[in-house]
């Protein structure tokens, strides 16, 4: 279906089932019991899970498949959000044509950055890369202050011209008047599930970019992708230039990347420099090994896995611990708070480090492998019970003649 | 009529002289054997004629045509294909995508982004691709990852990625170095078939002179980057200067 391969559209069918019930899944605790604040069903981090999704997914189309690692890809991110910002400044908060320049311009941005740090390969590639991300941001923080208003960032003022703006539409980005802020929710027993019109705004940009994913990977393109990234030599001996190839990569993750934060100002619309700086690259990088780098669902998976860490352990505080052993006598109470709390609140790095530690040394496929793992596991003791069930069965009809 | 033609070649590394003055002509649809001990510059002259590196004097001519300041990938699509001293295959794809790429390469010419039509819809190349590995008698690993093969089915595959391409020139760095005798005779048969099937001419460069021997019909003897000599197997074989450069002075003790 699709075009794809029959294990392909099954992935794809999975992808559509988690984002469209998204709010359902990420929210399986009563609204108010004491779990409540591990729920990550809201639209603010439900729309972070999938606009990080389409960055991580971009990203790695570039590392996954021709391995060239870059430490830059926020810059076009940040080029994203910078573009969409001024759409709405001067058009109107019509979400349309920010996004279409949000692409259009990191695809651009990507094209100059990456051909000419293409020139190199490995180590060198990634230092120009790093290197370009951050002139982006000193640029934008400082020098280019009248384009991205330097330290403050980008916002939207009333005597800005918005020339397409109507009177009666909403004065937050929509889609035709669907304001991305507006939402709907739903009371359901004890719980409470909220429907965004920016989160599934979002959402169908994931199952889009994911399904084009699919398409690269299994194309002849995506074939000499791999084919880079397992040996270069070979591809210059067989009569093909690598250079327009992992230019074309680069620029494909770089306008995926501009999608992201053309998404992200969507959301919330403003932008500013921070959103470009290296940290925000290394965390790309991060979460596409934490998922698995080179596998369809991984990088998905582990930019969902970093932004809940990111909200969720954030907030567990000391008066939450405190509540979650209050049941102790006072000592081990304070001790155990004591021991758990350099790892929660402003602590959670501490924990993804950890984590991320853990996954590279025992699972270097990231959680895809830890996934498949699992699921030969079971896959083999489905097996055994079979075959137990099976002589049972037998043993059943012996006994009844 | 000469294919190849080397012409006055001189490479200098530093204050090592690696050739000077090469001259070398390879006859169309023959098979040329470059030998000579360790050192005499022989992977220098090969780099030198598939653009991976520049000589500093002289000239390359392939078929009327200068490959000198070409890139490698532009001399391969003159029509020189190369295989390596180690395989160089694409591991971690199937033994089927390797033999793929230099179908579609070959089809394509250059780079096209194809990124939304199929690898399984491209039936066609597929077929061409099926049919060079049952050839080599590799078939029923076409779904294995090529780094999982012996060393001798990586050298085949390699060899048979080389001719999906229909080079008019195949150039051999020691196909068979590190082989096992029973592979090394594999390979000199799969050369000798590519040979009478073919329009082709192969340059080799190799130590083993078994393999000289059964394949080439000129040999040329380099020795400290220069041509000692170049004649036919049986000539070179009785030859003082080409006993005297192999040997040395053991000659006498023995």
């Amino acid at each position: 279906m699709f075009g794809l391969e029959k294990r392909d559209t099954l992935l794809l069918g999975v992808v559509i089932v988690l984002t469209l019930f998204a709010p359902f899944i990420l929210n399986p605790f009563p609204a108010d019991s004491g779990l409540a604040q591990f729920n990550a069903g809201y639209p603010d981090l439900m729309q972070r899970f999938v606009i990080f999704g389409i960055f991580a997914i971009g990203f790695n189309i570039l590392f996954g498949l021709t391995g060239y690692l870059s430490f830059g890809h926020a810059a076009f991110l940040g080029v994203g959000s910078y573009s969409a910002v001024w759409m709405f400044k001067l058009l109107s908060y019509n979400v349309v044509p920010a996004l279409v320049l949000a692409v259009i311009m990191a695809g651009l941005f990507s094209a100059l950055i990456g051909y000419i740090s293409l020139r190199r390969s490995g180590i060198y590639f990634s230092i120009l890369t790093l290197a370009f991300a951050q002139m982006s941001f000193n640029l934008a923080y400082s020098v280019l202050t009248p384009i991205t208003n330097g330290e403050t960032g980008l916002q939207i003022y009333t005597s800005d011209p918005q020339y397409l703006q109507s009177v009666d539409a909403p004065s937050f980005p929509n889609l035709f008047g669907a304001a991305m802020n507006s939402s709907t929710t739903l009371f359901f027993g004890g719980w409470t599930f909220t429907f965004s019109v920016g989160y599934y705004f979002c959402a169908v940009f994931l199952i889009l970019a994911f399904y084009l994913a699919i398409r690269i990977f299994r194309s002849p393109f995506g074939m000499m992708l791999r084919a880079v990234k397992s040996n270069q030599q070979r591809m210059n001996y067989t009569g093909l230039n690598t250079r327009p190839y992992t230019l074309a990569a680069f620029v494909i993750s770089g306008m995926y990347a501009g999608l992201a934060g053309g998404l992200l100002a969507a959301m919330d619309p403003l932008a500013g420099a921070e959103r470009m700086q290296w940290t925000a690259s290394g965390e790309v990088v991060l979460m596409t090994i934490l998922g698995g780098a080179g596998t369809l669902i991984g990088p998905v998976l582990g930019a969902g896995f970093i932004k809940y860490f990111e909200n969720i352990f954030a907030k567990i505080n000391d008066n939450v611990l405190h509540g979650w052993f209050a049941f102790m006598p006072d000592g081990i109470e304070d001790a155990m708070v004591a021991i758990i709390h350099p790892f929660v609140g402003k602590g959670w790095h501490l924990t993804l480090g950890l984590l991320f530690m853990l996954v590279v040394i025992f699972l270097p496929g990231g959680l895809v492998e830890g996934g498949q793992r699992l699921g030969r596991v079971f896959r083999r003791r489905d097996k055994n019970a079979g075959s137990v069930e099976a002589d049972a069965a037998q043993q059943r009809s012996e006994a009844a003649e | 009529m000469a294919i190849l033609e080397v012409k006055n070649v001189g490479k200098r590394f530093g204050g090592l002289q690696a050739l000077s003055d090469v001259n070398l002509s390879v006859a169309e649809n023959s098979v040329h054997a470059i030998i000579g001990p360790n050192g005499a510059g022989k992977s220098t002259l090969l780099n030198c004629l598939v653009g991976k590196l520049i000589p500093d004097t002289g000239s390359v001519m392939f078929d009327g045509q200068s490959v000198l300041g070409r890139k490698p990938y532009e001399i391969n699509q003159m029509g020189i294909s190369r295989v390596f001293q180690t395989p160089e295959i694409f591991g971690d794809l199937t033994v089927m995508e390797n033999m793929l790429i230099p179908c579609l390469a070959k089809r394509d010419g250059a780079f096209q982004l194809n990124g939304w039509s199929r690898v399984v819809g491209q039936r066609d190349m597929i077929d061409k691709a099926e049919e060079m590995l049952r050839d080599m008698r590799m078939i029923d690993k076409r779904h294995m990852p090529a780094a999982s093969m012996s060393r001798g089915d990586k050298r085949r595959l390699e060899i048979a990625m080389c001719l999906a391409q229909d080079p008019r020139l195949l150039l051999l760095d020691e196909p068979t170095a590190g082989m096992a005798r029973a592979d090394t005779n594999n390979t000199i048969d799969l050369l000798k078939q590519i040979k009478d099937e073919r329009d082709i001419t192969i340059a080799i460069i190799e130590h083993d002179m078994h393999v000289v021997f059964s394949l080439a019909e000129r040999i040329t003897v380099l020795a400290q980057g220069t041509p000692l000599v170049e004649d036919t197997p049986d000539r070179i074989k009785g030859h003082p200067k080409v006993r005297e450069a192999y040997l040395g002075e053991s000659q006498d003790a023995a």
